[in-house]
């Protein structure tokens, strides 16, 4: 009994964990670049600062219930969790690429374009690297809400830790809540940290 | 016919939102000279030089550049064949003092080997030891050290044309007087064209083989350094007063 629970700890551990990853992935791939089209472009930035802001506040339950019905998107399971998910991870990434791109030191920009680099070569030699950090922090804010809304995917049947939750809620099973609850807050302290770390050694300061 | 002059400014104008900032100012800069763009602030020697490096768009007259327009020039090009300084040094500040001066050659694509030559040559033209200071960030220099670095920087593809933004300015008296000389005597082994631009009259004098004097965008006077402290304008008179001006604090302030 006591070995299958550890079991089933461990593999909805890692399906949470995959459900993360994914989100992760396909939020910064999103993110990142539409930031670095956005901060030269301030019209846009505010529609589409304003757009992640509202999805932000949407909750994350309601969302689910919202995304269900919806063709292509929707349905029970993983993908729609994803898409979800993803919603709320897109700002912190965005937001964070465009402090850091916009917060170069406006005397190093001039003299990056005074000394004959080009935009290509300013963006990737000297934008980018100077917004490292803060895309960091900001992964580091998405990977840990992410981590814990996760949890709530379970009720449109996407896997996971919420499992456990789902279930002993249903069950008022406590240890259960715990089997759910602990390993997800874990694992969110952990990539907290590490991403912190990360963080500290990526700046330059 | 006189040799092309490396900056030959023709009857430049600029207007930046609207509000005119150059007016008609026409100015040549030979090989190996340094004109030192004197004025008050908002006089616009700044925009001047950034008409000259193409940072920005002058609204009439052409600015020619080794004997071509510079509408003729690939921007690119144009900014890489002139160094730039400007106040605060505008380090790239994840780079290494090395990679930092090292950019303009890597961006041509030198061979690495002749880069890190070229780097340690100019560490020890501005008066930094390649060894102690190559591997160290920008965070880690002083203000004078951050603007030699950017003085290396702005030779290490040896331009033809330097620009220099009040590259001292920002500095403690004493280390500005270490870096004006320093200044000197790089220029006496580098021939280089320079456009200098500053609010101070003392280190235009010291620096200039011409002053050029900016008044609300329009040039007042081009004159050697001896000329100037001759000269007549009301504006030149201003700042040769505030050169004359050497009060001690046992004397009674100057009344105003």
């Amino acid at each position: 009994m006591n070995s299958r629970l550890a079991s089933e700890i461990f593999s909805l551990t890692l399906e949470h964990l995959e459900l993360v990853l994914i989100t992760l992935a396909i939020a910064a791939a999103v993110a990142i670049p539409a930031a670095v089209l956005l901060a030269r472009h301030a019209a846009a930035r505010r529609w589409v600062l304003g757009f992640a802001n509202i999805a932000q506040t949407i909750p994350s339950l309601a969302l689910f219930g919202f995304l269900l019905p919806l063709p292509f998107i929707g349905g029970i399971g993983k993908r729609t969790a994803i898409i979800a998910l993803c919603l709320y991870a897109l700002l912190p990434i965005l937001r964070n690429t465009l402090t850091g791109i916009r917060g170069v030191d406006a005397a190093v920009r001039e003299s990056a374009v005074a000394m004959g680099m080009t935009r290509r070569q300013i963006l990737w030699l000297v934008e980018l690297p100077l917004a490292v950090p803060s895309i960091v922090a900001g992964l580091r804010i998405a990977a840990v809400t992410t981590i814990g809304t996760a949890t709530i995917a379970a009720f449109i049947g996407a896997g996971g830790l919420g499992v456990f939750i789902v279930r002993g809620i249903a069950m008022m099973d406590k240890p259960q809540i715990l089997a759910g609850a602990v390993p997800a807050a874990a694992m969110a302290l952990v990539a907290d940290e590490a991403l912190e770390w990360i963080e500290r050694r990526l700046s330059p300061a | 016919m006189p040799a092309t002059a490396v900056v030959d400014i023709r009857h430049l104008s600029c207007a930046l939102g609207g509000r005119s900032v150059l007016r008609d100012i026409s100015l040549r800069v030979e090989e190996g000279e340094t004109v030192v763009l004197l004025g008050r602030s908002g006089s616009g020697k700044t925009t001047l030089l950034k008409v000259v490096n193409g940072l920005a768009t002058p609204s009439a007259g052409e600015v020619w550049f080794e004997g071509r327009p510079a509408e003729g020039w690939d921007p690119i090009q144009l900014r890489r064949r002139m160094g730039y300084v400007i106040q605060d040094a505008g380090l790239f500040p994840h780079w290494t003092v090395a990679d930092n001066v090292g950019l303009v050659p890597r961006l041509e694509s030198w061979p690495p080997q002749k880069v890190a030559e070229r780097v340690e040559f100019l560490l020890n033209a501005v008066g930094l030891a390649p060894a102690e200071f190559g591997a160290r960030y920008p965070r880690q220099l002083s203000g004078g050290q951050k603007q030699r670095v950017g003085i290396a920087r702005a030779l290490a593809a040896d331009p033809p044309l330097l620009l220099l933004d009040e590259p001292f300015a920002a500095l403690d008296p004493i280390t500005r007087f270490e870096l004006q000389r320093q200044f000197l005597a790089l220029r006496r082994t580098v021939r280089k064209a320079a456009l200098f631009v500053t609010h101070d009259v003392r280190e235009a004098l010291m620096m200039a083989t011409r002053v050029a004097l900016l008044r609300d965008g329009a040039l007042d006077l081009v004159l050697t350094p001896a000329e100037f402290l001759a000269a007549r304008t009301a504006e030149a008179k201003a700042f040769l007063a505030s050169l004359e001006e050497n009060w001690r604090p046992d004397e009674q302030p100057p009344r105003i």
